[in-house]
């Protein structure tokens, strides 16, 4: 007598997903299906030309402004800004945010301040700062500095207050100095944070960086873009807003391009 | 150098965490403190080690370290304490950086320290590529590096499976039995406790007072694993702290 042979069936397979994986292809293959649609929508009418300009003649619009020569006429002036108005901003906030992440006094003394003057719109503050540092570059660059000035400190004081304890501890058990402990310990410990910071306060040194530039400058993405709206002409208005966008995923590339040579111990 | 610690007490607070605490600590000698967890062990360890001031008594050196000492008291961490962004190297030379060492003497030591713990192939590894096990010989290397009058180890194993501890403890033996240094050695693990420890010193629960203090004779080498003798040992310390352990299981927390 032998048993019936039972019924063989695999296992139901259950697990996987919910595990972000790269695919930059299909980013791109999404944005360039968007550009197709509204491309023939534009061009067979079912799009007005009062909603939308017609992709193919923005990009000529572009290529135009390129051999023209204006588009560097109007890049430079704005690269420069946003480089001068960040790179004081920016370092001014990494040390302030670590002495407020070091020593208690001036936290207590500058941490309210801090609080207090986040919340202000500094755009709001452009007409103030045309006053004391002039309507040409000292303005715009005080605007953008100012407007990077804060997200950075706090960012920094939170990561130097995230730096592990059992760290700082050890590096006092081998009698290391104060300087070191600092230089060795929180300031690469603090990165990630401060580099996280990072990535929001360039973000909003551009969205400053345009509204300075829209508020009184001859030359620069945010003059340009403000001209073409007032003219209505929408290749231009979109020949801007690219050029931004553009600039804004630069950026982003940058910072991704620091983290992974500086944060490549990380897990 | 020897350490002495005299009538040490300690409070955090209300609470009260070790007391009346009197041992001498010799050279060469490696001395283990266990007690159930939560009794002040490794409160003791940094009243040791100045990290921390003892509320009450003190923690006296007897004579001088010696002269090529670079960290006379040195403590190694039950979670390694290793910088993430530092190679095995660099966490090493971290610890010799401040002290006026040439590039060349302290490329000696390294190369020395990591031959000692067979660390040689690993040298330019990241914390991140090691296991457990390895990241512990890394931090037990670099505390070797200063040349520590006393080695302070907070349950440098606890954090590692018991295969990866079994292998530690033969590189500790090993280790002292070439070239013996002193230690204080803090664990809850009272087989650790047997096969390192020259005296174990047992603690009651909180507050942390000394209960007995267990010499054992047999040398480190001969200690292997199932050795009767030390299983009579560990017998005995159990039988001392088994009470302990189950009234400070029952305790409640309050903080
Ligand atoms: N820095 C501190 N502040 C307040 N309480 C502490 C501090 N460190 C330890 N304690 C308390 O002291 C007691 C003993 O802690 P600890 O020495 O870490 O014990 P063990 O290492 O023996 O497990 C615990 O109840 C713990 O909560
Ligand atoms: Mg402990």
């Amino acid at each position: 007598m032998t048993e019936p042979a039972e019924r063989q069936k695999l296992v139901d397979f259950r697990g996987g997903g919910f595990v972000p994986r790269s695919n930059r292809w299909i980013g791109l293959l999404i944005f360039v299906a968007i550009l197709i649609a509204v491309e023939i929508g534009t061009r067979t009418g079912f799009i007005t030309s009062l909603t939308l300009p017609i992709p193919s003649d923005v990009f000529a619009t572009f290529v135009e402004l390129w051999r023209s020569g204006l588009l560097w006429k109007h890049l430079v002036p704005s690269i420069t800004r946003l480089i001068v108005g960040a790179l004081f901003g920016v370092s001014i906030g990494i040390t302030v945010g670590i002495l407020i992440g070091l020593f208690s006094i001036v936290r207590a003394g500058l941490a309210p301040v801090i609080a207090a003057i986040f919340p202000i719109p500094k755009i709001a503050l452009l007409p103030l700062f045309v006053i004391w540092f002039g309507i040409d570059e000292g303005s715009k660059y005080a605007l953008i500095a100012f407007g990077t000035f804060t997200p950075t400190v706090v960012a920094t004081y939170g990561a130097v207050d995230n730096v592990d304890r059992s760290l700082i501890r050890m590096g006092q058990s081998f009698s290391l100095t104060w300087l070191s402990i600092v230089r060795k310990i929180v300031l690469p410990g603090a990165m990630p944070g401060i580099l996280s910071g990072l990535r929001i306060s360039l973000a909003i040194a551009i969205i400053l960086l345009v509204a300075a530039e829209m508020l009184g400058a001859e030359y620069g993405i945010g003059a340009y873009i403000l001209e073409a709206g007032s003219l209505y002409d929408l290749e231009r208005l979109f020949v801007g807003v690219a050029i931004l966008s553009i600039l804004g995923v630069t950026v982003s590339a940058a910072i991704n391009w620091v983290e992974s040579r500086l944060l490549n111990w990380r897990v | 150098m020897d350490l002495q610690l005299k009538n040490i007490g300690h409070q955090y607070g209300d609470l009260d965490v070790v007391r009346g605490i009197d041992l001498d600590i010799p050279r060469g000698k490696i001395i283990c403190i266990v007690g159930p967890s939560g009794c002040g062990k490794s409160t003791l360890l940094r009243l040791i080690g100045g990290l921390e001031r003892p509320i009450e008594g003190q923690v006296l050196q007897v004579g001088t370290p010696p002269a090529d000492s670079i960290n006379p008291l040195t403590f190694v961490f039950q979670d390694f304490a290793l910088l993430p962004w530092r190679t095995v190297e660099g966490n090493i030379s971290l610890v010799l950086e401040d002290h006026g060492l040439s590039g060349k003497e302290m490329e000696a030591v390294i190369s020395d320290v990591l031959a000692r713990t067979n660390l040689s192939d690993f040298r330019k590894a990241l914390p991140k590529q090691l296991s457990g096990g390895m990241k512990q010989r890394v931090a037990i290397a670099r505390a070797l590096a200063v040349r520590p009058a006393v080695m302070l180890m907070d349950e440098p194993l606890s954090a590692l499976d018991s295969q990866t501890r079994e292998l530690l403890i033969d590189d500790l033996v090993t280790l002292w039995t070439r070239e013996p240094f002193t230690a204080v050695y803090v664990t809850h693990n009272l087989n650790e406790a047997v096969r390192l420890g020259h005296s174990i010193v047992v603690l009651s629960r909180r507050p942390g007072e000394i209960r007995e203090i267990v010499n054992i004779e047999l040398p480190l080498a001969d200690r292997t694993l199932g050795n009767h003798q030390l299983e009579e040992h560990q017998k005995r310390l159990w039988q001392i702290m088994r009470e302990e352990a189950l009234a400070a299981d029952q305790e409640l927390i309050d903080d």
